[in-house]
């Protein structure tokens, strides 16, 4: 297996070898810019494959484990501190590198629309690819937090020069929530180091448990510092979850962004907030998360119902898919709150699931506004005659998104909630509501857009091309087989939650 | 016990002297050579020496401590590491001048060049005193010509006033600091700050607790002026804005990092033992994280309101003069490492920013924020080099701007100052909106002109200094890190090597 041990590194950085051969060709040459950025999602996504193939499910450990010493902080009369550069693969990180590389690959077809600056376009996507892949493969705080801001970054360029109208006042929403959720997640990052003298995820999961062993701890002076540290990192990810109320950058982004960052944007970067509120909050801090487990479930209620009570009323497609988003984010709280294998496995489930989803709904919507040059539910009527793939394609996106069985939105759904009713049934038995409502949410917008009358105006309407059929059925097709298979994607990270699990002591 | 000149040990003063004999040389050709022949040559000459004062400053760096001049003045390794930096920056701005400062309207070439070189004279001087005197001496010769490098171009108003306001204030604030000082003298009897260091506990005790800490106060108001920290922070953005591009980048780089090893020096050694009796907890600490955090504030909330390029660097210096307050304030455990590697860090991303700066404003012939729109059409490679520094300015990872603000923080959540952590942390993402200012500018918004910009080439190296250092370090601190740690720098402080007579 040694050498299989660089392959996190491998991973991350393999989506540079499309930057370098970008910056050779000459910014006119649009075709060759897009087939080359397109094909530099490539060698990630085959490396990722590698690396789930390779995966041992039954190890109970971090595997391709890399650690390099890098910076070392010398302090007077005491070792120092020590940050490494560490990645290294686990069952939670898994599935959702091998989502980000598929969504990356699929959104790098999407992002055939682009007109303007191809070049600058596809050398920040795959920046920001490396980055998302780090945020996931990164087993030290301070390397993650390295790649999670880049990500930022990144995303700040590409929804600000390629959005729509009100494209600079999302990039500095969202900068402004981002920046703040990542100022306190080095507040937290910071404290955990002065208090456990390290940064590294493994030594850090060892040395909480020890402290958390203590009876003392609770008595003593760090209690606050402790807590201090936790409610940062709870708002930090909270924040790019979007937990209510902290949403509404994430409505815009939705909406201004190109069509090829939303997939990515809702598809990967919402759900670093999932991994991080998993990974660093529930699975270092298990008993202070015991004692939050209540509210963030009523917050994921709130999410739930919220959220799909505004997507019933909106008026633009893109906001339907956003505010579903809100809610489907609350699922994952839901799982998260739930704090037992069930749940953690709905979370999770839920994140790549949605990450799937919503990728494909957005893919659908790059080709409709193509054509339509509209997005409004209103102005779009009896679809279907014109464009009967797509908007088959549309009515299955729907259908998985509303979580229907057969289909991974349902096994997430069903997961989450399953651990839910065991936690808080009354709480739970509230937020099955809200699955109601996406039925009607999701059907509602579907119906009104693809049949209804048919309007003259899109007699010249051509369907989709093989270029973008085939994108949107691999995704079909991986949501159908999540769906009718969900141990593809269970069993890796079975070992991995029944661990965080233990920790929580359940 | 006096020795004769002959006796003493010049050497360790060779970077000074070095730095004396290039001015002196300089300003008897400034008058010999005939008013027609270009000047330009003397900036080499400056440059050279600059360049050959930091070698032997690098060559000795981490040699044992030198006493001078009865105890005086001494080369320690503190004082070698902020040297480095001061000769470091003036070498990048000698390079900045000489390659673009024919064009910024300064016609007194040979006068700016000695100049320069007669205040980092100054600053170097002060980084090495270990008297009052020395370092009130080696303080003035840096701002006195420091006002004259404002006002340079005498045929703009604006240069005017600039240096009008600086050295009205700046007279002001070195009156302060000298009736402070003259309040340390008169506690102690003594002008040596290691003699101070040990007499003023004792005065503290027996009755004259007032008399310290108002010399203290005395003193912190005039250095509040010449590190540009709020509240003594208004000449800032004026003189920031009238000086000619090359001079603002040296008052931000050179003169900000000089006042800094002021700062630490006096506030360090002299105070330094008052911290058995609390002192430091309970007034020291609470007065400089207030004048910190008062400098965040003001800095980063004016700034976003600034059109003017100059005037929101002046701002943003502003901001980072508070940062780099809060290890000294706190007291930190890594508090020399941590300031000096933002130090460090500062210096290179700033003299980056002005290098690109000074090429845009002159190409666009304003400094207004508009003259950045569209740069990346323009110039790509110029925007991206600018897009690096500028994050690294808002701390944005993997820069050294980044890790430098990581590392202060860390002394803030070390020392559980947490309410100074915080307003850190939220005055930096409030930073973030006018550094993306820039980035709006070059990418969001169309260019008024097609042609790219034309970059002399010494302003080019300047610029890839600035960004390869500023990365270099951001992904690689281990260098400066190791040979910071490696100095004893609270034996130094605390304990001199040779303790001279009364």
């Amino acid at each position: 297996m040694t050498v299989w041990n660089g392959l996190p590194t491998w991973v991350t950085f393999s989506p540079i070898l499309g930057m370098l051969v970008l910056l050779f060709i000459p910014r006119q040459r649009n075709r060759w810019l897009k087939w080359v950025g397109m094909a530099g999602t490539l060698p990630p996504l085959i490396l990722a494959i590698t690396m789930f193939v390779l995966f041992d499910p039954q190890s109970r450990g971090v595997q391709f484990a890399q650690h390099v010493s890098w910076i070392h902080i010398p302090i007077p009369q005491s070792p120092g501190w020590k940050l490494s550069y560490a990645m290294g693969a686990d069952g939670l990180s898994l599935p959702l590198v091998l989502m980000t590389t598929i969504i990356a690959a699929l959104a790098a077809v999407g992002s055939m629309y682009i007109k303007e600056r191809v070049k600058s376009y596809f050398l920040l996507f795959l920046l920001l690819e490396t980055a998302m892949l780090g945020v996931f493969l990164a087993r030290d705080l301070f390397l993650f937090f390295l790649f999670f801001e880049v990500t930022l970054v990144a995303t700040y360029f590409l929804v600000g020069i390629w959005g729509y109208m009100e494209r600079e006042r999302a990039a500095n929403q969202f900068l402004l929530y981002n920046g703040l959720g990542s100022a306190l997640m080095l507040l937290a990052f910071g404290g955990l180091l002065l208090v456990f003298g390290t940064l590294n995820l493994d030594q850090l999961l060892v040395r909480t448990s020890q402290l958390f062993a203590d009876p003392e701890w609770m008595q003593g002076p760090l209690r606050q510092v402790i807590w201090g540290i936790f409610l940062c990192i709870l708002i930090a990810f909270g924040i790019k979850l979007p937990a209510f109320p902290f949403h509404t950058w994430m409505l815009r982004v939705h909406v201004e962004a190109p069509p090829a960052v939303v997939m990515i944007h809702s598809g990967v970067l919402l759900k670093m907030g999932a991994y991080g509120l998993i990974r660093f909050g529930v699975d270092l801090f298990p008993p202070l998360v015991q004692q939050m487990a209540t509210f963030l479930a009523v917050l994921g209620l709130v999410n739930i119902l919220y959220g799909a009570a505004l997507a019933f009323v909106q008026r633009d497609l893109k906001r339907v898919l956003a505010y579903s988003s809100v809610s489907h984010m609350g699922i994952i709280l839901f799982g998260i709150a739930a704090l037992n294998f069930s749940g953690l496995q709905g979370a999770v489930f839920q994140a790549v699931s949605h990450g799937f989803i919503s990728a494909l709904m957005f893919l659908i919507i790059a080709v409709l506004y193509e054509r339509t040059g509209t997005t409004m539910i209103d102005e779009m009527s009896g679809l279907a005659k014109a464009m009967p793939v797509l908007s088959g394609v549309l009515l299955a996106g729907g259908l998985a998104l509303l979580g229907l069985p057969g289909m991974s939105g349902f096994v997430s759904e069903f997961l989450a909630f399953l651990g839910m009713f065991k936690q808080y049934p009354v709480i739970a038995g509230i937020g099955a509501l809200g699955l109601i409502l996406a039925a009607a949410y999701t059907l509602r917008a579907v119906m009104a857009a693809t049949f209804g009358p048919f309007l003259d105006r899109w007699e010249r309407l051509t369907d989709t091309k093989a270029v973008e059929t085939v994108p949107m059925l691999v995704l079909l097709g991986l949501i159908i087989a999540i769906g009718v298979y969900p141990q593809m994607l269970g069993e890796p990270m079975q070992t991995t939650l029944q661990m965080i699990v233990t920790r929580i002591g359940g | 016990m006096e020795k004769a000149l002959a006796h003493i040990d010049w050497s360790a003063m060779t970077p000074e002297l070095i730095l004396v004999t290039a001015a002196a040389l300089l300003i008897v050709l400034e008058l010999l050579l005939p008013d027609e022949t270009s000047r330009d040559w003397l900036g080499w000459l400056a440059l050279l020496a600059v360049v050959g004062a930091g070698t032997y400053v690098a060559v000795h760096f981490g040699a044992a401590t030198v006493d001078l001049l009865q105890g005086s003045y001494r080369t320690d390794p503190v004082a070698q590491s902020f040297k480095l930096v001061l000769l470091g920056g003036t070498a990048l701005i000698l390079l900045l001048s000489l390659s673009g400062g024919n064009r910024e309207g300064i016609r007194a070439r040979g006068e700016y060049y000695f100049l320069l070189l007669a205040a980092v004279l100054g600053a170097s001087v002060m980084t090495s005193s270990a008297d009052l005197v020395t370092l009130f001496v080696g303080l003035e010769l840096l701002s006195i010509s420091s006002y004259i490098l404002a006002g340079i171009r005498k045929q703009r108003t604006d240069a005017n006033e600039a240096a009008w306001k600086y050295v009205v204030l700046g007279g002001v604030s070195s009156a302060f600091i000298l009736y402070g000082m003259s309040f340390v003298y008169g506690l102690t009897g003594s002008t040596n700050l290691f003699v101070v260091q040990q007499r003023i506990v004792e005065a503290y005790q027996t009755g004259y607790a007032p008399f310290v800490l108002l010399s203290l106060f005395l003193m912190m108001l005039g250095f509040g002026f010449k590190i540009a920290a709020a509240p003594f922070h208004m000449w800032a953005p004026d003189v920031y804005q009238g000086s000619p591009t090359s001079v603002t980048a040296f008052l931000a780089v050179v003169s900000k990092t000089a006042a800094f090893a002021l700062v630490t020096r006096v506030v360090l050694v002299v105070y330094l033992q008052l911290i058995q009796l609390r002192v430091w907890e309970e007034i020291i600490t609470p007065l400089l994280l207030v004048i910190a955090g008062a400098s965040m504030i003001v800095g980063n909330a004016v700034a976003l309101r600034q059109t003017n390029v100059k005037r929101l660097m002046a701002y943003s210096g502003i901001a980072q003069a508070g940062y780099v307050l809060v290890p000294l304030a706190s007291l930190g455990m890594t508090l020399f490492e941590s300031t000096l590697f933002y130090l460090l860090a500062y210096l290179l991303m700033t003299v980056g920013v002005f290098a690109v700066i000074m090429v845009v404003e002159r190409d666009a012939e304003h400094g207004e924020f508009s003259a950045f729109a569209g740069l990346y059409r323009r110039s790509p490679l110029v925007a991206l080099t600018m897009t690096l520094l500028v994050l690294s300015l808002a701390g944005i990872p993997v820069t050294a701007g980044f890790f430098g603000k990581f590392y202060l923080l860390i002394n803030a959540i070390a020392t559980q100052h947490f309410w100074i952590a915080a307003v850190m942390v939220v005055t930096t993402v409030v930073s973030y909106f006018y550094y993306f200012e820039f980035i709006r500018q070059m990418y969001f918004r169309p260019a008024p002109k097609g042609n790219p910009l034309a970059i002399p080439i010494g302003t080019a190296i300047v610029i890839g200094i600035g960004v390869i250092g500023t990365v270099g370090l951001g992904l690689f601190p281990n260098a400066v890190l190791h040979a910071l740690g490696q100095l004893k720098w609270v034996e130094v402080l605390s304990v001199p090597q040779a303790p001279p007579g009364p």
